[in-house]
């Protein structure tokens, strides 16, 4: 059996990785990430788990040495957050076109300059269209549970598609939660073991990522991105089998109290949970407000939102980075565009708030809601409201 | 190459033929080719050595010849010759 205990939600993270069996982890400590790898290198070093901690001298060595061991065959896990991601960024890309499975932890953290550890979603969305299915936690138990569904899902040979994993960075990783932490035969019984069908072998060499002129780029490309658009089913089928074997279901698109919602307002992350209070509050009053969560980031639930939203005439979008230059932030964008096509469509009033590791406090989300509210009655909304900065 | 399609793309780009990159012509990027001159030619090899692209062999009398598929017209050949047995010329007018 397994036990509830209370623990620091980056080490339960470590936690669910040791319990996946993991071969090799190749990772660089930083800045909120930094417990989930300590704990893994104790958790190693102790002999808890039977794997390779690789040290490695920056996080774009953490990825690559990622690539290599995922390319051979063995479960793979690394962690970064804000500019450890950005130094990896490139070889990122490398894992999702050359379909390696693997699992990254990202703790989300803000972008330099000025220097800031705190969270928000600015290196999430810096690495947005590198192919990873991406999926947002909202509390610790959200975050354990995903580390094991993304093995599954990441290794599935209908998938073959790395994925990420966010938490929130402080706001989740450095809270200690009661977490129901799973015994091994139970993860063990949800999770086959890897069975990489492309592995790299001395009697069968293959090359990886190799060289591609124009005339056959955007062939693959196209197969790389039709491959990654047909994995919804297996993605939302390990939820439910993640559901029925541990009890607890996730699903691409998540709604509170949002059946007979006028106003919805939409959260990725650990800000959902606040939010809820606010909704909670409202409800109270009267006000007939409901909430979207959008777990699922990549590949991009069209339908699931579509489904959530409708009937709903306001739809507040709350972004916790800017898209600078652009038409504010973007997971607004990307939900307007979805919702385009639609013939009948709640108005969506997109607001920046929470960046940098800023508190948003149920009040303030409660005003949020009221705000959007007013300014979706007048139709259309400024382009980029950043909310909360003393002007 | 050109006849590839979508659906013969294999997961992850994958080769698993090897000597791919032989049949892609590199030869076909070059703005000029070295013109050979066997009368200049002492046979020391250091041409063959130097050709980053392996596009110079040796033949069976210790003269060499260029490989027009793979060589991409880099000059170094030419530059490194002592002898000047090569002259770089630009495409079309090799002949002159």
């Amino acid at each position: 059996m397994g036990k509830r205990i209370g623990i620091e939600v980056s080490l339960a993270v470590s936690e669910a990785v040791k319990l996946c069996n993991t071969d090799v982890v190749a990772a660089y400590p930083i800045t909120p990430q930094t417990h989930i790898v300590e704990h893994l290198s104790e958790i190693i070093a102790d002999g808890e788990l039977d794997a390779e901690f690789i040290c490695v001298e920056s996080e774009h060595s953490a990825m690559s040495a990622c690539l290599g061991s995922a390319a051979a065959g063995a479960r793979t896990f690394t962690a970064t957050a804000g500019q450890g991601l950005e130094l990896m960024h490139e070889a990122v890309y490398l894992a999702s076109s050359m379909r390696l499975p693997m699992v990254m932890a990202v703790a989300n953290r803000a972008l330099s300059a000025p220097l800031s550890v705190w969270g928000d979603h600015s290196d999430v969305m810096a690495v947005r269209d590198t192919g990873w299915i991406q999926v947002f936690c909202e509390d610790g138990q959200e975050a354990f549970d995903h580390i094991i569904w993304a093995f599954r899902v990441a290794e599935d040979n209908r998938v073959l598609f790395p994925v990420m994993v966010h938490l929130d960075g402080f706001h989740l990783t450095h809270v200690v939660e009661p977490i129901y932490i799973e015994d091994r035969e139970k993860v063990d019984s949800f999770l086959p073991p890897n069975r990489f069908p492309l592995p790299l072998d001395p009697k069968k060499p293959v090359s990886m990522g190799t060289f591609a002129p124009p005339v056959i780029y955007t062939e693959i490309k196209k197969a790389q991105e039709d491959a990654f658009q047909s994995i919804m089913p297996h993605i939302v089928e390990c939820w439910e089998k993640f559901g029925k074997h541990f009890g607890r279901s996730y699903k691409p698109v998540e709604t509170y109290r949002a059946e007979d919602a006028e106003t919805l307002i939409m959260t990725m992350g650990s800000y959902g949970e606040t939010a809820s209070v606010a909704i909670d509050t409202l409800r109270a009053k009267g006000l007939k407000v409901g909430q979207v969560k959008l777990r699922l980031w990549r590949p991009f639930p069209f339908k699931e939102l579509r489904d959530a939203v409708k009937g709903a005439k306001n739809l507040i979008v709350l972004d916790r980075c800017i898209s600078s230059g652009g038409p504010g932030g973007p997971v607004a964008s990307e939900v307007r565009s979805a919702l385009y096509d639609e013939p009948v469509r709640p108005v969506v009033v997109g607001y920046i708030s929470g960046l940098g590791g800023r508190d948003i406090l149920p009040e303030q989300f409660e005003a949020m809601i009221e705000r959007g509210i007013k300014d979706a009655a007048k139709g259309r909304t400024e382009r980029m409201v950043i909310l909360g900065a003393r002007e | 190459m050109a006849e590839i399609t979508v659906k013969d793309v294999k997961t992850g780009f994958i080769v698993d033929t090897p000597g791919g990159a032989k049949a892609y012509r590199t030869g076909d990027w070059r703005s000029q080719r070295p013109v050979y001159d066997q009368d200049r030619c002492v046979k020391c090899g250091v041409c063959y050595l130097f050709c980053p692209d392996s596009a110079i062999k040796i033949k069976e009398d210790g003269y060499v010849e260029v490989d027009e598929f793979y060589c991409k017209g880099c000059g170094i050949c030419a530059k490194e010759c002592w002898t000047g047995a090569f002259e770089m010329k630009p495409l079309g007018e090799e002949k002159k």
